[in-house]
């Protein structure tokens, strides 16, 4: 039986740093239920005589070459950046 | 109960930068230094709708890696995505693998008192690196540099099976140095290209169960991780012998009053919710790609091990002291290709620069000289140009001013007094000076003898030719 808790829902809310109200949290937890109970249907699948699947597609090995390409312009990288000081990114004091 | 009654138990995670041109998942150079935030695109900088594109070269690395190291490779493997936040991790998910490593069940054998020991691996996976914080000291906050975000790494994690600082420090070196040998990462622990979390627990000797244990992240030098593995293990003997309880945590090692301290909250404890990540595929690897890494891998410290104890005939204190490093071992086949005398190369190697580079707190890799110095310089020896107790200062010199061994000791004026009539003259004067020496020798006593070459050597600064001084003084004395 596909189960997740009010609580469950609040700690991944916590983690995922999101603020839930009390009818979001009500509603999350109804709706990963239904989810859970899906993926479970899906678990039930005789899957014993299927190769191992790695993501959603059969595609595999796409590499890149160890090739230097330089972006030339820094200016535009941080040209959103809502604060900024000698070329870094400037954010609240973060204590180590 | 005392310390002697516990068992401590470690295991790694060591962290190693591969020494690829470009990053992990976008074409950005790797270099070292650079001015912030000038080694970045948008992909590393996780800009909305950047895709990453796995390098080839890292794989190839890692494969390498595991190879050296006795791990199976995995011939399925995939990307999976770490999340938590952090500022210098942009993307708020750190790319690395979860349940399907690309090496795994690997192990290494190390040196210790009691002769050698395994130490199972028990995976290395591929994962990028994060970014650089710069804290200020006027309170205006926090600076990121984006130029280490997604420079590739390794990491190597090892089964609980250290139990001493010593093994430790051996396990390292010797990771340390099949991973220079077979060029996949330059380890230089100053610039941080390779550093450990370091895992402790202890038990009580004969327990079958592990104690509780707790991580010391990131640490970045020999030295450090020795004296936090002995302050980690005698905290928690204390905490135990009190009668407390470990708390499972991770904890900061501080250099300075070389304490640790409590890092994160119980209540964040890690839930890193590891999913595979969608933009990457399969990694799959044929036989024929494996065995071609395989026939690929340069000869690595064991096989010039034995080279040396069988072809060069060196004791094997000094095979394993030569190859404990690619640095050392490089720089000693280098020099006996010149002077063909691997044993007077070794014993340089292993007492001289290896007491220099104490001295220095510095690495075999921060040597500045070739292995051609020291060839010519063991070669001056051999020739009786200088003495051996020249051949120290040269070395010295040579870590402050690397160049020609026979140009240093011609602008020093170390040349070896080998004239006969120069070192008689000497001779003569410390004899004048010592004439208890020489009643003593007379009486039988030897030991005077080596106390007036000695005296001689001093009034010399070293340059005497000590077997030339020896025969004299005998002959002399025998007048």
């Amino acid at each position: 039986m596909a189960n997740i808790t009010r609580d469950e829902i609040v700690h991944i809310a916590k983690l995922a740093m999101l603020n839930l109200t009390e009818q979001e949290i009500d509603n999350y937890t109804k709706d990963m239920q239904e989810i859970l109970a899906y993926a479970e249907m899906i678990n039930k699948i005789d899957t014993s005589a299927t190769d191992e699947t790695i993501g959603a597609t059969e595609q595999k090995n796409k590499f890149r070459k160890d090739e230097v390409m330089e972006f030339k312009t820094r200016e535009d990288l941080l040209q959103n950046a809502p604060s900024q000081d000698e070329g870094m990114f400037q954010i609240p004091k973060v204590i180590n | 109960m005392s310390k002697e009654d516990y068992e401590i138990v470690i295991g790694l995670e060591v962290h190693c930068e591969l020494s690829t041109k470009t990053k992990i998942f976008c074409s950005c150079s790797t270099e070292f230094g650079g001015e912030p935030n000038t080694h970045c695109c948008p992909i590393c900088m996780a800009m909305p709708g950047t895709l990453p594109v796995l390098n080839e070269k890292v794989v190839e690395y890692a494969v390498k890696a595991g190879l050296a190291t006795n791990c199976k490779i995995a011939q399925n493997s995939k990307n999976d995505r770490k999340n938590y936040f952090y500022p210098d991790l942009p993307k708020a998910y750190q790319i690395s693998q979860y349940d399907m490593p690309l090496c795994y069940d690997g192990y290494v054998n190390i040196e210790t008192e009691k002769g050698e020991k395994t130490i199972r691996l028990e995976r290395i996976h591929i994962e990028e690196d994060a970014g650089k914080l710069n804290h200020d000291d006027y309170g205006r906050g926090t600076f990121v540099d984006l130029n280490r975000a997604g420079v590739p790494l390794i990491e190597c994690v090892s089964k609980p099976d250290l139990r001493s600082k010593e093994e430790v420090d051996a396990y390292l070196r010797k990771l340390k140095s099949i991973f220079e040998y077979i060029g996949i990462s330059d380890c230089k622990m100053q610039e941080g290209s390779l550093r450990a979390d370091v895992n402790v627990s202890v038990r009580k000797k004969g327990a079958t169960e592990f104690g509780t244990r707790t991580e010391m992240k990131n640490m970045n030098s020999f030295r450090s991780i020795s004296r936090a593995i002995e302050y980690e293990a005698n905290r928690q003997i204390e905490v135990l012998e009190n009668g407390g309880e470990i708390t499972q945590e991770t904890l900061r090692w501080d250099d300075i009053s070389g304490k640790t301290f409590s890092m994160r909250d119980k209540e964040d404890a890690q839930d890193y919710r590891y999913f595979p990540d969608p933009d990457l595929v399969a990694i799959r690897l044929s036989d024929e790609y494996i065995e071609n890494i395989k026939n690929s891998l340069p000869e690595l410290p064991e096989s010039r091990k034995k080279r040396y104890l069988e072809e060069y005939k060196l004791i094997p204190k000094a095979a394993n002291f030569v190859t404990s490093s690619k640095y050392y071992s490089d720089i000693f086949e280098e020099a006996i290709a010149i002077c063909k005398n691997p044993k007077t190369a070794s014993n340089l190697l292993m007492s001289e620069v290896a007491r220099i580079l104490n001295e220095r707190e510095e690495e075999p890799d921060q040597i500045p000289f070739s292995g051609k110095e020291l060839g010519e310089l063991v070669e001056l020896i051999d020739k009786g140009t200088i003495s051996s107790s020249i051949s120290k200062k040269v070395l010295e010199e040579l870590f402050e001013n690397p160049k020609s061994p026979s140009q240093i000791i011609e602008e020093k004026g170390w040349v070896q007094i080998s004239d006969e009539g120069a070192i008689k003259e000497v001779v003569k004067k410390i004899l004048e000076a010592n004439s208890q020496s020489v009643a003593d020798y007379k009486a039988g006593k030897d030991r005077a003898l080596g106390f007036l070459v000695g005296q001689a050597m001093k009034e010399t600064k070293g340059k005497a030719n000590p077997q030339m001084l020896n025969k004299m003084f005998i002959e002399e004395m025998k007048k």
